[in-house]
C-alpha cells in the first residue's frame, strides 16, 4: 500500500479563490490547481449560492446546497490529490457578483480565477466577468475550459 | 445494482402479474437488449410503438409518451429510468417523461441502477473509478410508492456475463475486466442494498409511528468542528448524512478557556458560521477545558443521536498517555453514533 502525505494550509500561505456555480470544467479546476501548487498556496474553491429574491438573505438554501456538496467534494478531493491544501466555502449573495464580493471583503485572497463557462451553462456572464475584472481588490485570472 | 441482474425482467413479471389481477398494462418502452429470457416474458404484452430518432447517423429508438398518454393504460412498464432522450425529443430525460405520465393518473413500474442516484454520483465515482454521467435526482426514488431491489452476487453476475445473457461475448469480455469487477459490483450491490435499506426505514418512520414514537427515534446530528479548514469538510458530510436520516444538524466549536485564535483561525471560524447559516443549522459554541464533557453534555441536552468528528491530530504519545480522544468519546457517550469524517484523498492507491 502506498499512502500520500496529508497537504495542510499553513498560517500566511498565499490562497487564491475559485468562484464558481453550476459546474467547474475540469480543465479550469486542473488550471487552478496547477497555479496553486506553483505558487505553495491554498485553493479555496467557492461555491455560489444565489438567493432569491422572495427570500430573507439568510434563508438556508437546502437544494442548491444538495447540488453544491457534491462538487465541493470532487474539488476539493482532487486538489487534496494533486498535494494542494483546500479551504472551500460556500458563500451566497443575491447574485453572483454580490456573493463573490461578500466572500472578499471578509477574506483576503491574493489571487482569484474565475471560470467562464461554456456558452449557456450556469456561471458568471461577460458581463460578470467585466464587473469582476474592474472589481476585484486582487489580481484576477479568467479562465476558458478547454474546447 | 447493476446491468444484467434482471430488473427489466423483474418489471415484466411485475406487469404480468398485474395483468393476471385484471389491470390493463401495456409496456411503454422496453430496452432492446437481445436477452432472450427477457424477450420471452414480454411475449404477448401490449407494446406502445416506439418513437424512432435521428442522432449522429444512428436511428435510435425513444418511448412515445403522448402514445402512451393517449392509450391510457392502469400500469405502464417503462425500462431505464435514468435513460437520455435523444436530441429534439419534449424532455431531456427519461424520468421527466414518466413524470408526465404519472400526472395523467397512470402508474407506472420502471427500473434503474443504483449507480444513476445523483446524491450517490460523487461516491460511485470513489468506488468504482467511473463517473456515471446519466443521473436522475432523489426525489424520484423517494416519490415512488415502492422500491424492489434486484440482487444478485456479484459472482452470479459474472457468471451470467460469461454466458452471455447480458452482452453479446465480445462485449462481455471487455465489461468483465472493466466495470463488472467482483470489487466493482461488490461495492454497487452494498450501495444498493444500503439505499434500499434506508428507503424502507424513512417510510417506515413516516407510515407507521405516531408523533410520539417518531419522537423518540428522531435522529439528531452534531458536527464537532474546529476554526481549521477540514471543518468545513466534516460540516457538509455531517449536513448530507443528517439529509439522508431526516434529521436535524448542529454545529458546535468547544473553545478552551482563554484560547486567542490565530488570523487564519478566526477567518476559518467566521466561514463556518456562515456555511452553518447556508445549511440552516444552529451553530454552537461552547467554551470548556474539556471537549468530551461539552460534548456529552450537549449532546444530552439537544437529543443528539450522531456525533460527526474529523480525524483526531493527536500525538501517538497523548494518545498512550492521555488516551485517545476517539475512544474516550467512545466510552462517555453511549447511544450514540460516532462518525469519523475521513479525508477522502488519504486513501491508499491500490498497488499496481
Amino acid at each position: 500500500m502506498r499512502w500520500r502525505h496529508r497537504p495542510s494550509a499553513r498560517d500566511g500561505a498565499p490562497r487564491i479563490l475559485v468562484p464558481f456555480a453550476g459546474s467547474l470544467d475540469q480543465s479550469v479546476l486542473d488550471a487552478a490547481i496547477r497555479i496553486a501548487r506553483a505558487e505553495d498556496a491554498v485553493l479555496v474553491p467557492a461555491y455560489l449560492l444565489v438567493v432569491p429574491l422572495q427570500y430573507e438573505e439568510d434563508s438556508p438554501l437546502r437544494d442548491q446546497v444538495k447540488l453544491a456538496m457534491p462538487l465541493l467534494e470532487a474539488v476539493e478531493r482532487a486538489a487534496l490529490k494533486a498535494g494542494v491544501p483546500v479551504d472551500a466555502r460556500i458563500e451566497k449573495g443575491r447574485t453572483l457578483t454580490h456573493a463573490v464580493k461578500r466572500l472578499w471583503e471578509v477574506e483576503d485572497f491574493d489571487r482569484i480565477v474565475a471560470p467562464a463557462p461554456p456558452p449557456g451553462r450556469e456561471g458568471f456572464t461577460p458581463k460578470e466577468l467585466t464587473w469582476l475584472l474592474t472589481n476585484s481588490p486582487t489580481e484576477t485570472v479568467v479562465l476558458k475550459p478547454a474546447a | 445494482m447493476a446491468a444484467g441482474v434482471g430488473k427489466t425482467y423483474r418489471m415484466l413479471q411485475e406487469g404480468r402479474q398485474a395483468q393476471e389481477e385484471g389491470r390493463d398494462v401495456v409496456i411503454g418502452y422496453l430496452e432492446p437488449h437481445e436477452r432472450p429470457e427477457t424477450e420471452a416474458q414480454a411475449r404477448g404484452m401490449e407494446v406502445v410503438p416506439h418513437l424512432r430518432a435521428e442522432h449522429g447517423g444512428l436511428e435510435l429508438n425513444e418511448m412515445d409518451v403522448d402514445a402512451v398518454i393517449r392509450r391510457a393504460p392502469e400500469l405502464a412498464l417503462v425500462d431505464e429510468l435514468a435513460h437520455t432522450n435523444a436530441p429534439g425529443m419534449r424532455n431531456e430525460k427519461r424520468y421527466q417523461d414518466i413524470d408526465e405520465i404519472l400526472d395523467t393518473g397512470i402508474d407506472v413500474i420502471s427500473t434503474v441502477n443504483v449507480q444513476h442516484l445523483e446524491s450517490l454520483n460523487d461516491e460511485v465515482f470513489e468506488l468504482t473509478g467511473v463517473r456515471v454521467r446519466e443521473t436522475f435526482p432523489d426525489r424520484i426514488l423517494d416519490e415512488a410508492d415502492e422500491v424492489v431491489l434486484v440482487d444478485l452476487t456479484p459472482e452470479a453476475l459474472q457468471e451470467r456475463l460469461r454466458v452471455g445473457k447480458v452482452y453479446r461475448p465480445d462485449r462481455a469480455e471487455a465489461a468483465l475486466l472493466n466495470f463488472f469487477t467482483g470489487e466493482n459490483l461488490s461495492r454497487l450491490r452494498e450501495l444498493a442494498l444500503r439505499e434500499v435499506a434506508e428507503d424502507v426505514e424513512s417510510r417506515r418512520k413516516h407510515a407507521v409511528l405516531d408523533p410520539l414514537s417518531q419522537q423518540a427515534i428522531a435522529e439528531r446530528v452534531l458536527a464537532l468542528v474546529e476554526p481549521q479548514p477540514k471543518s468545513q469538510r466534516i460540516m457538509r458530510r455531517a449536513w448530507r448524512s443528517a439529509e439522508r436520516l431526516g434529521a436535524q444538524m448542529d454545529a458546535m466549536w468547544v473553545r478552551r478557556p482563554g484560547y486567542r485564535l490565530s488570523h487564519d483561525e478566526e477567518i476559518s471560524l467566521a466561514a463556518l458560521r456562515r456555511l452553518a447559516v447556508v445549511l440552516g443549522a444552529p451553530f454552537l459554541e461552547e467554551e470548556a477545558d474539556d471537549l468530551v464533557s461539552a460534548v456529552r453534555r450537549v449532546a444530552y441536552e439537544r437529543g443528539t443521536t450522531y456525533v460527526f468528528v474529523g480525524t483526531p491530530d493527536e500525538s501517538r504519545r497523548r494518545e498512550i498517555f492521555g488516551g485517545s480522544l476517539l475512544s474516550r468519546m467512545v466510552r462517555e457517550l453511549p447511544g450514540i453514533d460516532i462518525r469519523v469524517v475521513a479525508n477522502r484523498a488519504d486513501r491508499p492507491e491500490p498497488e499496481p
